[in-house]
């Protein structure tokens, strides 16, 4: 740990103002509480959001996983689980089942979450309503009155080009029957996991300068229509190094003559299954 | 019969400049009220004021819901305002791109008003969509098409099924038939004319256009400089205009 910071990067008057937004956030679940966004050492779009809700939360006991699209290994999640060690001292691990705090861009680990886990998200934009209208002040109106019928428009837009609700990540969703809200750019494969999930749920957007929250056990439901009801991505393949046929699958590109492979985008998850099927 | 709208002494003003003055008047149910005058006349003021689209300066506007409750519209909350504006009212812009989401198809654009009102049933949302196409003429098989692709005068037709598809009980209209040629005016105006008999729909109309008022509207509102100078059954005021503005007005159609 590097004495010269505080513990975990920000000082003690930044963490409480987040801390405050945090809990506002949690008291009405789904609801964008602005924060003042601090700059911190990566840029914009790399977790700026993400990570300022990790330091708010961090204490010294706290385990920290870092993941990227699922995997333990890659550039992000090693250079923002690396910035927590050398400022914090915490314990990191890649083990899910391990870790306190998870820090997570884009996926939700395979692992079921638990009680005494948060997951806190990377988010980009935190409107789900922005690409269908521009104006900030239109869109908090349309939350404050729960006004949110062109989110359908979209959704039919999709089915009437595609012939089926072709949005495949950060699917929108409907959190406690109240607040439209973006749950990141996860796959929409793990829209269910957000349902009723015994961990709480932390999203921070650094640019955007918005918090919001998911408490354990809120409804969280994904839109549909009646006649075209929401759907997760399957696979015809089976994981090319665990064998799991139940994870989410990346598709990776072997070779330069197109040959092809799937394996787990959880790197954590594929490790333990492969160990488990050896074992 | 009971009014559907009651104005009374509504004034709107833009600083010291006039926009309209002390209008008073009735709409009833299924009725339909043509305002007529030149550019600037306020014409459109006390048409997006009515709307509950601009804050009146004084005076006050009554509307009578579904449930025969009246409802002071300067009293209104923003979130009833727009109850209204989805679930009662509609608007048809004289441009029909102000009034048109231009970035998603045309049944999109039918059915959203149906979406914000709760229906959540593809297939059905599509079929009336598609209903709503043939009533304005609109070949069916250009649902999936963008707005874009569209003529003036379907973009037009597209923005009235988009409003009428609710089935609202009053309808505001600014100048529908503005900037299309005649011919395309006429199939519009003969479009309206049958919709809103069909529906029994009550309805404000601007426009400028004195052949617009004789076809369609039964009575008929002249301004002038923000106030109403003359009103009354719109073939008393075309045939025996009192007002020497109208009279002016009436005088100046060409005839070929």
């Amino acid at each position: 740990m590097t004495p010269t910071y505080n513990f975990a990067f920000l000082d003690e008057n930044t963490k409480r103002m987040l801390r405050r937004a945090l809990l506002k956030a949690v008291a009405i679940p789904g609801y964008q509480v602005p924060f003042g966004s601090r700059e911190m050492p990566l840029p914009y779009g790399w977790g700026t959001g993400g990570i300022q809700v990790t330091a708010a939360l961090l204490g010294p006991d706290d385990v920290l996983k870092v993941i990227d699209q699922g995997a333990d290994d890659t550039t992000n999640a090693v250079n923002i689980r690396r910035f927590f060690a050398r400022t914090a001292g915490v314990a990191t691990t890649e083990r899910t089942a391990e870790a306190s705090v998870i820090q997570t861009r884009h996926r939700i680990p395979e692992t079921p979450l638990r009680e005494d886990q948060i997951l806190v998200f990377q988010v980009p934009e935190p409107e789900p309503l922005r690409t269908l209208e521009p104006r900030e002040a239109e869109t908090r109106t349309m939350h404050a009155l729960a006004d949110y019928g062109l989110m359908h428009v979209k959704l039919y837009e999709d089915i009437a080009q595609y012939g089926h609700i072709a949005t495949s990540y950060d699917y929108p969703v409907l959190v406690d029957g109240r607040f439209l809200t973006s749950p990141s750019p996860i796959p929409k494969f793990d829209n269910p996991k957000l349902d009723h999930s015994p961990a709480l749920m932390l999203f921070g957007a650094g640019r955007e300068k918005r918090l919001y929250a998911i408490p354990p056990y809120t409804q969280v439901e994904s839109l549909a229509f009646d006649d075209h009801p929401f759907e997760i991505q399957r696979w015809e393949h089976q994981c090319a190094l665990c064998g799991s046929g139940e994870s989410y699958l990346d598709e990776v590109v072997v070779d330069d003559c197109g040959t092809r492979m799937f394996v787990c985008s959880d790197t954590d998850y594929c490790g333990e299954h492969l160990a488990e099927a050896v074992a | 019969m009971n009014a559907l709208l009651q104005v009374r002494k509504l004034s709107r003003h833009y600083g010291q400049r006039i926009g309209c003055q002390d209008v008073s008047f009735d709409l009833h149910p299924g009725e339909l009220l043509c305002i007529v005058g030149e550019s600037g006349s306020g014409k459109s003021t006390l048409l997006n004021t009515m709307a509950a689209q601009l804050a009146p300066s004084a005076g006050s506007i009554r509307y009578r819901q579904k449930n025969d409750a009246w409802l002071e519209l300067d009293a209104l909350s923003e979130a009833d305002r727009r109850r209204l504006a989805r679930e009662e009212w509609g608007f048809v812009t004289q441009n029909p791109r102000d009034g048109l989401r231009l970035n998603v198809s045309a049944g999109a654009n039918v059915a959203e008003r149906l979406m914000a009102l709760g229906m959540r049933d593809y297939g059905r949302l599509r079929e009336i969509a598609s209903s709503w196409l043939a009533r304005v003429e609109i070949d069916p098989l250009r649902i999936d098409d963008a707005p874009t692709s569209f003529s003036g005068g379907m973009q037009q037709r597209l923005q009235i099924a988009r409003t009428l598809v609710t089935q609202p009980r009053l309808v505001f209209m600014d100048e529908p038939t503005a900037g299309l040629d005649v011919s395309v005016q006429a199939r519009i105006l003969d479009l309206l004319r049958r919709l809103v008999n069909e529906l029994g729909l009550a309805a404000v109309m601007v426009t400028h256009d004195l052949a617009v008022a004789r076809l369609l509207a039964a009575r008929t509102m002249v301004m002038q400089g923000g106030c109403v100078v003359e009103t009354g059954l719109t073939d008393q005021i075309l045939d025996d205009p009192q007002h020497p503005y109208t009279q002016l007005l009436v005088s100046s159609v060409l005839t070929t």
